[in-house]
Formats: structure tokens, C-alpha cells, sequence
């Protein structure tokens, strides 16, 4: 529905009252997720160009370049409303879409990756929430698996703020030649063709449906079908590859109105569709509908006529339904037609662009009552037994129970898999690999939305330069609650002023993103959630960093643990408390060990680097023990902090912190010494199945044997499968 | 020159693996064949690779085992030429009635992605003539269907024929009976297995520690073809 100014400016902008079909057009386009009305002015604050950039974020797919002529494309979506009711269908459609964007470049997509966010599953009263996770699981897995696309990496995070909804993001990377990218051009007379599903009743008015507060809406969401998009795949590479497409896009929320006024609006032509020959689900669809359908699996292609008849022989070998709607024509105006009658005449500009809307933004009055009401949480006693409680908590532990019903493998280029390395790595050709890794912190954001993102974006680039990978781009997806609420915009403001600071500091470009707004049950609102990717090359596979650790190796540190224990895990997880001082970002040391653990991998000192975050130092010690299955021994007293508690120290979640083992320490302690940076070696590698140790003093050490901490992090999968065997 | 036919059927999504395997690693002369194509009698072997072929509807690999390219796959059979199919592909053999018994939905429930060790119990076909009795080979799974079974008699023959190829050393990790990895036919030039030997081939995809052993399967194809190429020879 259109507000009433939007309302008046339609009339104006037409120069007359708008008709039953160009109203729910209109009203599709100008719903929030289409139009991105609230977000637009400030998402302009965020830098986009850079070295590699060819093509930045408002096409389908960011676009770099990596050399050789090779590109890659990245995209991220979400499905949050629709996998909220329907999960299964909801999360594989949304997975669909995001492949579907990355097609639309003319690249083959290589990789899927996907963040995840549901209520807690530990308690008793977590059916709902299991029931969610393990649905949105299986419909991912179950499409790109089917499509033969791997899911390589991701990440899980539980918390009560997503009751009874779920967030599920998808992104995916594509793999293409710099000089087969669609032009995305068109001229007067080329034809317009509908290929795949034929459009039916399914996902009407999904568009709008995400543009509001989450109700049951069952006929909004959308059915997938992976094998029909993967013959799409196929037919559409064939087609970039014989030149037979000069313009591509793919039909998602808002269905065809959105898809043909938003290219035609692009391209700068008119386009004239005849609705009669749409090919249908069931023979009675009324005009209104055909246009808002989202029928899944569906893309519109733009080909010259010489083409045409080469281009639908490609799909008819694939058995790929296809219709000419339509024709390109010389104006600038979207026009529909029902047996050559003119039911709809728009022009694509004012379609394709909704009145943007200033809206307020307050800082909301939560984080001023949990600063009042905040009280310290007393420090334990049993450290033994905190540390195995963390590492069983479903935020930390292991991810294996995900990961495994997905096919990592397929596409012969998973260099490092998921559970291997903090990122993963995939094959490129020429001795090229692309690291990547979603991350994101609903817990910091919530306390402090701004440091909370930094603490985002630091972390992502911290996993992939993890993996021997130098940053090249970033991509966004943010997602908050009713724009409308002064508070939650004033998050959401924040959110960005953090991107756009930190990647004009860093000099890495923001290639692609996304915004949800109105995630929101009848519970309230979730956490303020920006859920950031970071996207690394790595030249030459001497430079891949497999992190084993190794009997024999000293363990180095690098930077300063604060008292930063806002919205971690164990203030929010283990002690149930929430408030503190979220971790800061200092842009500047970052960057410094961020260049410095690049420099020790690039120069052979270290292959095995860890990245310190969710459950602080100890964590990712023993999370480095375990993927090396070896013991360590780590003197707590040569770790550099200004902590005044031990448990603070232990489970502080400080940004810019990187392990790193080595067997080379003088090398290493020359080179970080020469760069500046605060480092300690403090420790290092034992035996084989041997036990953890962290010595307080002489005598007061914390032992835990490698597989006692083994069963407490896989605890995620015997939660997940205790639930199958009900 | 031998060449190796790699049959793609609509959803087939393993096939540009084993091509980069064959033609990129190996330099063996390998060719696509459209599940359309009519004719295939001039190839040496054919491979039918993984992926969901027709999605998997009905059942899986039930619809591609009736595809008008498997009657001449199974004239190739009959010629004593190898077949090879790998996971969906085997799947299809089964389908077709070119390799006993049937695959079941793996016990767990669930589709499995992880690496596994099998374990080499027939070194005489036509792609495992390179390995040792009882060598590990480490290569990984990606399945949902392939928990193998047959019947109790028809097992015991498949064992006193040295029909199963390979079977899970470690973990079985779809409840297969026997813990069956590949089986062979009567005459052993068709073999069927789960495992993925195209993602264990090359060096760089290993997990940190395994060495790619896995190709030895392509390497015996390619060394049992060029002896037969010559033995040929030297007849004519």
C-alpha cells in the first residue's frame, strides 16, 4: 500500500490518477524491499570504488577483478520473513535468488556461503527454534547441493532476540572472463524473453509482505526448484558464451514489475509487453497478479533479433520454457498490454524510483537503561568448568552438524573447507585463490551498534588475512527492525557511519549489499544485525595458510587484551548478563597487525594463524589445539592486557588480536619488532593428544585434557542430533 | 588415441570435475556426450558422473537410467569396455540394472559431505589395476542416497566374487551393508562407488596431511586402455 504523499506524487508524476494495475505495480516497486527508501541517502555515505572494482553495488552482483582477465562476482541476500513461516521453502528460494543475481553478471557461480541466526536451542523450550534451524539447514542444503554449487562457510549465532523468527542470509561468489560480462545494453526492436517457471500464484505480493512486521503469510512465500535453476545456469553461460545476450536480469521480490521497470529504467529504453503471451502456471491469472507474481527460477533476457532463434534453441535444449513478452522500444516508459489493449502505461524512471523518505533516528532509550541497571557479574571460581561450559555453548562450538549436509566439495576448487581455517579459500585458476567469510555480532551491535560493527568488519578481514588473503572487498547485509522507530533507524545509521569509516580508512571498497528492514515479530524487534563479508585474494598457493599446528611450535600473540566484555559470550552466554563496554576498534593498529600477520605468512615464518573473537584468548587457544589435535601450554602471565580479573582476560573479546604459531621465533620477533607491533610469545605446542594447560603461576595451572574439550564443543551437534532421534 | 566419454544428463554436476581431472591433470582426450547423443560406439570408456540428474525426482537416478543414451552405455558394457560411475552415476548403474542391488537413503537421515578412507579389496578392474590389496585410499562423500543394500544371498556372492571394490575403512557414513563403498559386475569392467575420487585428484584440495592416492583410479583406466590399445595393435 502507498502512503498518502507517495500517493499524491504518483498522480503528479503520471498526471492523473493511477489505474487498479498501476497501483499495485507501483506499490510493489515502492515497498521497502524493492526500493530501499529509507536506506538509500545514507548507503550513499559508503565508498565503492577501488583498484579492483568494475562494477560496484546497484547492479545484481558486485563485480572485481582479479587479474588475468578473470572477474568475480559477489551477492548477498536474505529470506528472513518467508523462513520464518515456511523455513525449508523460505531459506532454499532465498538461496535461489542470490545464485540467480550472481547468473545475471554472466558469471558461473563457484561458492555459497550463508549466516545464520535463530533463537537458542539449548533450553528446554527450543523446539520452535530447532525446528527452524534444522529446516533452514536442510533447504539449503537440499538446493545447492541439487544445483551443484558448494556452501563452503558461513556462520551460526543463537540468541533470544530472534524468538520465533530466524534470519538467514545467503551469499554466493561467481567465477567469469573480464570480457564476457553482460554489456547490459539494449536498442529499439531487440525482444524481451521470459525464460523458466511459468508464473503462477505462488509468492504474490512477497515484496510487501517483507516490507512489514512478520504475519503468518503463507501464499507469499515462494517454491523452489534447484534443478530448473541449474538448467538456467547451464543455458545462460551458453548463451554469454555465443554473444546471444545483451542484457540480463533476474525476477525476485516484486516479480515482473519490479524486474522490468528496474531494467528498463537501467537500460534507458521503453519496453512494451504483451501479457497474453507470459507463459502461466494456470490459465487464469489476472494482469495484477502476472505482474507481481514471484514465481521462483525465472530470469528475463534482452537478445537482438538476429539472435533470437540461436538464444531459444539454447533453452529448448536445456527443455527450458521460454516466452517473448515483449520489445524494446524507443521511449522511456514501461507499457503493458492484454491482447494488444494498453492496460498499464508507465514511465520506468518514476517506477523504478520510489520518493525517498527521510526518517528520524534517536538514540533509543534501551542502552541508556542497561548503563543504569548494569551490574558486574562476580568472577568464577572453577575455570575447568567455564571453559568447557563455553566451548558447549551452540554460539562457539563446533558447526559440523551444519556444514556436513552441504556439499563443500563439488566444483573441485575448496581449498580450505569449512571447519578447516577461520576462512574459506577456493581455487581460482592461474595459482589464484579467493578467500571469504561472513561475520556478524548481533550481541556487540545491540549494545553499541557502531563499535559493534567495526568489531564486524575488523573480524571478517582478520578470518580471510587468517588464510594468507590481502582484502579486495566487502559486502553488507544489514538488517534491523521498523525503520519507522526513530531508535531503531538511529542503529541502523550507525551501522553504516561504522562501514563507511572503516573501509575508507582500510581502502577496501564496499562491492555489494543489501538492507532489511522490519524484522520484527508481535515479540518486538531483533538486535540491530549487519552481517558483513569480506572477499581476499591469495597469489599463489605457497601463500595458503592451513593452519595445523604442529608438535614443537611457539605460540605468539599479537596485541593488547582490554577489559571489552560487552555483549560477549560469556558476560551474554555464561553469566546471562548484559551491558559493559563493547570491544573498540583502533583503526590504526589494526591495520598495522592485520599488514603484519600478512607479512610473517608471506614470508614463511607462520602457517598456522588463529583469529581472536566470540569466547575470547581461551577459546581460540583451545579451538587451535583442537584443529591441530595437539596438547598446548600457555603461561598466562606473558599475555599483554590491562585486565584486572583473570576471567576477563581469558574471555575478553578485544579486536586486532591474531595467534599465531611458528617455529621460527627469532625471525618472527625481528619482523614484529621492526613493525611495531605489541606481540608476546606465550607458549607453545605439546604433544599429541596431550592435555591443554594454561598456567596461572607456579602452581596453579588450568588443565583440560584435548578430549574432554572436544566433546564440549561438539556440542551443537549432539543437541541437533538428540532432536532427530526426538 | 583413446577417448573417454563423460555422459551429461540435465542436472549432472560433477561432469566439469572429472573433465578437469581427465583432460587438465591426466592430458586424456575426454569428450562430453549429451544424454541425447545416439551414438557412442567409438569411445573407449565412458564415465557417468555425480550431480542430482533430473533432480533427483522419483527417486534418484531412476529417470536418467531410462534416458535413450543409457542403452548405448550398456551396449558398451557388453562390449567388455569399462563404465564407471560415480555417486549419482552409480546410482543410474543401479537404476539400470547394470550393477545389483539398490541405494537407500543414508541412515542418518541426512545428506553427508566429509571425507572418509576406503579401503581396497579388488585391484584386477579396469580402474583400480595401479592399487594394492587393502590400500587406503582417502576421498570424500557427498551424498544423501547411498546407503548400498541387497539382500543377504546376493551379498555373499558379491563377496565370494570379489565384486565389492571398496569398502569405508573407518566410520560408515550412510550405513551401506558392509560397509560398501564401489562394487564391480560379474565381469568387472562396471564399477559403481559413492566416494568422489575427481575431488581427491589433485594435491591442492586435500585436507591438510592426505596425499591424492585417489587418482590412482584414473591412472589404472588410463594405463588399462593404452595396454589395450596396443595388445589391439598388434593383432591387426
Amino acid at each position: 500500500m502507498l502512503s498518502s504523499t507517495e500517493d499524491d506524487y504518483l498522480t503528479r508524476q503520471l498526471g492523473r490518477t493511477p489505474n487498479p494495475l498501476e497501483l499495485d505495480m507501483t506499490s510493489t516497486e515502492w515497498s521497502e524491499h524493492c526500493s530501499y527508501k529509507s536506506s538509500k541517502m545514507l548507503l550513499k555515505l559508503l565508498p565503492t570504488k577501488g583498484t579492483n572494482v568494475i562494477i560496484g553495488p546497484g547492479y545484481d552482483a558486485g563485480v572485481l577483478d582479479v587479474g588475468n582477465g578473470d572477474v568475480i562476482t559477489v551477492h548477498i541476500e536474505s529470506h528472513n520473513h518467508p523462513s520464518a513461516v515456511d523455513p525449508y521453502g523460505g531459506a532454499a528460494t532465498g538461496v535461489g535468488g542470490v545464485i540467480r543475481d550472481i547468473i545475471s553478471m554472466g558469471t558461473r557461480p563457484i561458492g555459497l556461503l550463508n549466516a545464520l541466526r535463530f533463537a537458542p536451542i539449548e533450553n528446554n523450550n527450543a523446539s520452535s527454534s530447532k525446528w527452524l534451524f534444522k529446516n533452514v539447514v536442510k533447504g539449503i542444503a537440499d538446493y545447492g547441493n541439487c544445483i551443484g554449487i558448494p556452501n563452503i562457510g558461513g556462520e551460526v549465532e543463537f540468541d533470544e532476540s530472534f524468538r520465533e523468527y530466524c534470519l538467514v542470509d545467503v551469499a554466493a561468489i561467481g567465477l567469469g572472463r573480464k570480457d564476457e560480462i553482460i554489456p547490459n545494453e539494449a536498442v529499439c526492436n531487440d525482444l524481451i524473453i521470459l525464460a523458466g517457471n511459468p508464473t503462477g500464484r505462488d509468492g504474490l505480493r512477497g515484496a510487501s509482505f517483507a516490507s512489514k512486521l512478520l504475519v503468518e503469510d503463507r501464499s507469499a512465500v515462494q517454491i523452489p526448484d534447484p534443478f530448473l535453476e541449474k538448467l538456467l545456469i547451464e543455458a545462460t553461460r551458453e548463451g554469454v558464451r555465443t554473444g546471444c545476450i545483451k542484457a540480463i536480469k533476474d525476477l525476485g521480490g516484486g516479480g515482473l514489475a519490479c524486474c522490468l521497470s528496474e531494467l528498463s529504467d537501467s537500460l534507458g529504453m521503453g519496453f512494451e509487453i504483451e501479457l497474453s503471451s507470459v507463459h502461466k502456471k494456470i490459465p487464469f491469472l489476472s494482469p495484477n497478479e502476472i505482474m507481481i507474481s514471484e514465481s521462483q527460477e525465472r530470469m528475463i533476457y534482452i537478445v537482438s533479433r538476429k539472435k533470437q532463434h540461436k538464444f531459444t534453441q539454447i533453452l529448448d535444449r536445456f527443455g527450458i520454457t521460454h516466452s517473448h513478452i515483449g520489445t524494446v522500444k524507443d521511449n522511456a516508459d514501461l507499457v503493458i498490454l492484454l491482447n494488444g489493449r494498453s492496460i498499464a502505461r508507465m514511465k520506468s524512471s518514476v517506477l523504478a524510483n520510489a520518493p525517498l523518505v527521510n526518517r528520524r533516528s534517536i538514540k533509543p532509550s534501551y542502552l541508556r537503561k542497561i548503563k543504569k541497571y548494569f551490574v558486574e557479574p562476580a568472577e568464577v571460581e572453577d575455570y575447568v568448568d567455564v571453559i568447557l561450559k563455553m566451548l558447549s555453548i551452540p554460539n562457539i562450538s563446533s558447526k559440523k552438524w551444519v556444514y556436513q549436509q552441504y556439499d563443500h566439495e563439488v566444483g573441485t576448487r575448496s581449498v580450505i573447507k569449512p571447519g578447516e581455517g577461520d576462512a574459506s579459500v577456493l581455487k581460482i585458476d592461474n595459482d589464484r585463490f579467493i578467500s571469504l567469510k561472513l561475520d556478524g555480532n548481533s550481541k556487540h551491535c545491540y549494545l553499541d551498534p557502531y563499535e559493534g560493527t567495526m568489531g564486524c568488519l575488523s573480524e571478517a578481514c582478520r578470518n580471510i588475512r587468517c588464510t594468507g588473503a590481502q582484502p579486495i572487498g566487502i559486502i553488507d547485509h544489514l538488517q534491523f527492525g521498523n525503520p519507522e522507530r526513530p531508535g531503531i533507524y538511529w542503529t541502523f545509521r550507525k551501522s553504516i557511519e561504522a562501514i563507511a569509516d572503516f573501509c575508507k580508512f582500510m581502502s577496501i571498497p564496499v562491492v555489494g549489499g543489501k538492507v532489511s528492514f522490519y524484522n520484527e515479530t508481535k515479540k518486538g524487534a531483533i538486535k540491530p544485525t549487519p552481517v558483513i563479508g569480506a572477499i581476499g585474494l591469495i597469489e599463489g598457493r605457497s601463500n595458503i595458510v592451513r593452519s595445523k599446528l604442529e608438535s614443537g611450535d611457539s605460540l605468539f600473540l599479537i596485541g593488547s587484551t582490554c577489559e571489552e566484555m560487552g555483549g560477549t559470550e560469556y558476560f551474554e552466554n555464561y553469566h546471562r548478563s548484559v551491558g559493559g563496554r563493547v570491544a573498540t576498534l583502533n583503526l590504526n593498529i589494526d591495520l598495522l597487525h592485520g599488514s603484519s600477520i600478512l607479512q610473517l605468512i608471506h614470508e614463511k615464518i607462520t602457517n598456522c594463524v588463529h583469529d581472536c573473537s566470540k569466547g575470547g584468548l581461551a577459546i581460540s587457544l583451545i579451538e587451535m589445539a583442537l584443529q591441530g589435535n595437539i596438547g598446548i601450554s600457555v603461561d598466562l602471565k606473558r599475555i599483554p592486557n590491562s585486565c584486572k580479573r583473570l576471567d576477563y582476560l581469558l574471555f575478553s573479546e578485544t579486536n586486532s588480536r591474531y595467534l599465531f604459531a611458528t617455529k621460527k621465533t627469532s625471525e618472527a620477533e625481528i619482523l614484529l619488532d621492526k613493525l611495531g607491533c605489541s606481540y608476546s610469545e606465550i607458549g607453545h605446542a605439546g604433544d599429541h593428544d596431550g592435555n591443554i594447560e594454561l598456567r596461572q603461576s607456579k602452581k596453579r595451572t588450568i588443565s583440560i585434557p584435548l578430549e574432554k574439550a572436544r566433546s564440549s564443543y561438539e556440542n551443537l551437534d549432539t543437541i541437533m542430533k538428540g532432536y532427530y532421534q526426538g | 588415441m583413446v577417448k573417454i566419454g563423460l555422459v551429461v544428463f540435465p542436472g549432472s554436476n560433477c561432469d566439469r570435475d572429472v573433465f578437469s581431472v581427465l583432460n587438465n591433470i591426466l592430458k586424456l582426450k575426454t569428450e562430453y556426450l549429451w544424454h541425447k547423443t545416439d551414438s557412442i560406439h567409438e569411445f573407449d570408456a565412458v564415465i557417468l558422473p555425480g550431480g542430482f540428474s533430473y533432480g533427483d525426482r522419483l527417486r534418484a537416478g531412476i529417470i536418467a537410467a531410462r534416458s535413450p543414451i543409457m542403452r548405448q552405455v550398456k551396449k558398451l558394457a557388453e562390449r567388455g569396455l569399462p563404465v564407471l560411475g560415480i555417486c549419482n552415476g552409480f546410482q543410474i548403474l543401479v537404476e539400470s540394472g547394470m550393477l545389483p542391488g539398490a541405494l537407500l537413503m543414508n541412515r542418518g537421515l541426512n545428506f553427508v559431505c566429509k571425507w572418509t578412507r576406503m579401503e581396497v579389496l579388488n585391484t584386477s578392474t579396469p580402474f583400480t589395476g595401479m592399487l594394492n590389496n587393502n590400500q587406503l585410499i582417502n576421498i570424500p562423500v557427498a551424498h544423501g542416497e547411498g546407503r548400498y543394500m541387497i539382500d543377504q544371498d546376493t551379498y555373499e556372492s558379491l563377496k565370494k566374487n570379489k565384486q565389492i571394490v571398496f569398502k569405508y575403512k573407518d566410520e560408515n557414513p550412510n550405513g551401506s551393508i558392509g560397509s560398501i563403498a564401489g562394487i564391480c559386475n560379474d565381469n568387472g569392467n562396471v564399477l559403481g562407488m559413492m566416494p568422489h575420487p575427481e575431488r581427491a585428484s589433485d594435491q591442492i584440495l586435500m585436507p591438510h596431511g592426505l596425499t591424492n592416492n585417489a587418482i590412482l583410479i584414473f591412472q589404472s583406466l588410463m594405463l588399462f586402455l593404452s595396454r589395450k590399445k596396443t595388445v589391439n595393435k598388434r593383432r591387426r
